[in-house]
């Protein structure tokens, strides 16, 4: 089996998002990164799957050279190599899929391509579904179960009454959601030994955005103070009260 | 020029796409596969035969779109409404902004970070296609107006990929997503063991139990539990987050709640930004006392 997962390097945004001055992008002086939960789930499914039946991991990021940080983390997960396309622009879908295309058939064939349900920052819900387009493969989005054996992937959705099942013969594309498994915490001999994995970067120019971003806005908070009903258990006949008026209680 | 919305049958936020639709100016027209009601002025019933199929429905989207030229396509922000107009712009080659909130001429203001952050970009020329971000809009009433039935003619490879199977979940207690309390915890719970207060004021109130990221990477609770971003969005009469700090990634989960009462240890906790009620000190100490209190109150 080879497979490859594409992840997206993040900032951590904690309690409060801090714009930068432009109204560009993320103040992010302070902040770690990472990727999104889903990716990681993405990773973390794949190296179960060649850990099972052998074969090779590929893991691809677009992204500013800072990200070859999440790169070698999904390496610590038990990733095999790595692909950096190199760019400090922030790209739109479009164009995003676009150069995965190029880099997947760069190095293809893939057996399996993983990818997030959405990213977790610009969230677009899309650049699977346009790099199976591209590529010509059946996808499937929003994993939360797979299945993969001879040949074939069966692939389960959660919904609000249970689960959906798609069955798709390989080659093939999914996305998952965190859920999916619960990806492990590396070990630092596993750290160690993903420093020495390869890891082919290449810089790329960015094309024209067709969903041209003009600014961020922080949405307007709720504006409210919180009523402080008390300190430590004594505040629990105020709590009650409050549960009463909401009449949940 | 009118605009086209996919409807989904019985789906609230499909509604709630019409409501984005009817603000663009226009006809509204539907389309749907099988049978559905909705207040557009002309509905088109796509006849599609089986279960869903992603490729099948866009194919059928696509078709309507070359026949009635719309100014734009509008689909609700679930998963399948986000799914099959990705396959829609994948198709058509055009851009796609998901879950937008306002449209102005050619500008969007669309969601990021699951809504703690906001984008006004601008869709170029021609066709537009957008989906309505969950809960940004209030559901269109009204009545539905005429239907018209076409056939789409459909390849092989727009239902290579369908459902074949849908499984029952198994019926255990209230869920997560519909209960009117949940009382959720982080990691100031301190471990799957400590829930079990949680689980005692959840089930006085006939609520949930929802939880952190933080808890389910540790393994406390299962993924399903988890409010928040990557996990389920929730929104209950009243919100209790017990031991959690108020990332961003969590309050986009649980900001649909009408209340919000935190309890922490920290003062300084974001966590009481976004809070109605605040109560400072050991969730330990604290949910032990609601409880008995509601007891009490009871038994009086
Ligand atoms: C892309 C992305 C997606 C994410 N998605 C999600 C998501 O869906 N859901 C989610 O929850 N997180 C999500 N996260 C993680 C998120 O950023 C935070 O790491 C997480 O929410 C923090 O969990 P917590 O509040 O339980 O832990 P902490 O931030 O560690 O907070 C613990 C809190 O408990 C308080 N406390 C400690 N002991 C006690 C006590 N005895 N009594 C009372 N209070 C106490 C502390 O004062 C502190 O405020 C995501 C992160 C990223 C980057
Ligand atoms: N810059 C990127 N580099 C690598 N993969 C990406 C990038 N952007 C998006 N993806 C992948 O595409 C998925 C969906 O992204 P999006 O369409 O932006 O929501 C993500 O979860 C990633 O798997």
């Amino acid at each position: 089996m080879r497979i490859l997962v594409a992840v997206k390097r993040v900032p951590i945004t904690g309690g409060r998002i801090v714009l930068t001055d432009d109204g560009q992008a993320i103040q992010t002086r302070h902040l770690g990164f990472t990727i999104s939960p889903h990716e990681e789930c993405g990773v973390e499914e794949a190296v179960r799957i060649v850990e099972a039946q052998g074969g090779e991991v590929v893991v691809l990021t677009l992204g500013p050279a800072e990200a070859e940080e999440q790169l070698r983390e999904c390496m610590a997960i038990g990733a095999d190599r790595g692909i950096h396309l190199v760019s400090d622009e922030e790209w739109d879908a479009q164009a995003t899929a676009a150069a995965l295309v190029e880099a997947i058939r760069a190095e293809a064939p893939f057996d399996l391509i993983v990818f997030g349900n959405e990213s977790a920052d610009a969230g677009n819900y899309q650049v699977g579904i346009r790099v199976a387009y591209a590529l010509g493969l059946p996808i499937v989005t929003g994993l939360k179960g797979l299945v993969v054996s001879d040949g074939r992937a069966r692939a389960e959705q959660e919904t609000a009454s249970g689960r959906d099942v798609y069955e798709v013969g390989l080659p093939a594309i999914v996305t998952v959601k965190e859920g999916l498994n619960l990806p492990r915490y590396p070990s630092v001999p596993a750290k160690l030994r993903a420093n020495r994995k390869p890891v082919a970067a290449q810089a790329v120019g960015r094309p024209p955005s067709r969903l041209q971003k003009l600014r961020l806005v922080v949405p307007a908070g709720r504006g409210k103070q919180a009523e402080i009903l008390g300190r430590g258990p004594e505040a629990a006949p105020a709590v009650v009260e409050i549960m009463r008026r909401l009449g949940v209680a | 020029m009118s605009v086209l919305v996919l409807i989904e049958p019985d789906d609230e936020l499909a509604l709630q796409a019409v409501t984005l639709a009817r603000s663009l100016g226009g006809p509204v027209q539907g389309i749907s596969i099988g049978p559905a009601d909705a207040p557009v002025d002309v509905l088109h019933v796509a006849q599609v035969d089986g279960s869903y199929a992603p490729g099948a429905w866009a194919a059928a989207v696509v078709q309507l779109v070359e026949r009635l030229a719309p100014s734009a396509v509008v689909a609700p922000g679930s998963d399948r409404g986000n799914e099959v107009l990705a396959h829609v712009a994948a198709r058509l080659d055009l851009p796609l902004a998901a879950n937008v909130t306002e449209m102005r001429g050619d500008e969007v203001t669309r969601q990021r970070w699951g809504g703690s952050l906001l984008e006004e970009a601008r869709l170029g020329e021609g066709l537009k296609l957008l989906t309505a971000a969950p809960h940004a809009f209030e559901a269109a009433a009204g009545r539905a107006g005429a239907t018209e039935s076409f056939a789409p003619a459909l390849a092989e490879a727009d239902t290579a990929v369908r459902v074949v199977e849908s499984v029952g979940a198994s019926t255990g207690g209230i869920s997560l997503a519909e209960a009117k309390v949940v009382v959720s915890g982080g990691r100031g719970v301190g471990s799957a063991e400590g829930f079990a207060v949680l689980e005692e004021l959840a089930g006085l109130l006939g609520g949930a139990v929802g939880c952190s990221r933080v808890v389910t990477s540790a393994g406390w609770r299962p993924h399903a539990d988890q409010v928040g971003q990557t996990g389920t969005k929730v929104s209950p009469e009243l919100y209790v987050a017990c031991g959690i700090s108020g990332a961003t990634q969590h309050i986009a989960g649980c900001k649909g709640a009408k209340k919000l009462l935190a309890i922490n240890g920290d003062p300084e906790a974001t966590i009481f930004a976004h809070a109605d009620y605040a109560v400072i000190g050991d969730l330990h100490e604290i949910l032990p006392a609601i409880s008995a209190e509601l007891r009490k109150a009871r038994a009086a």
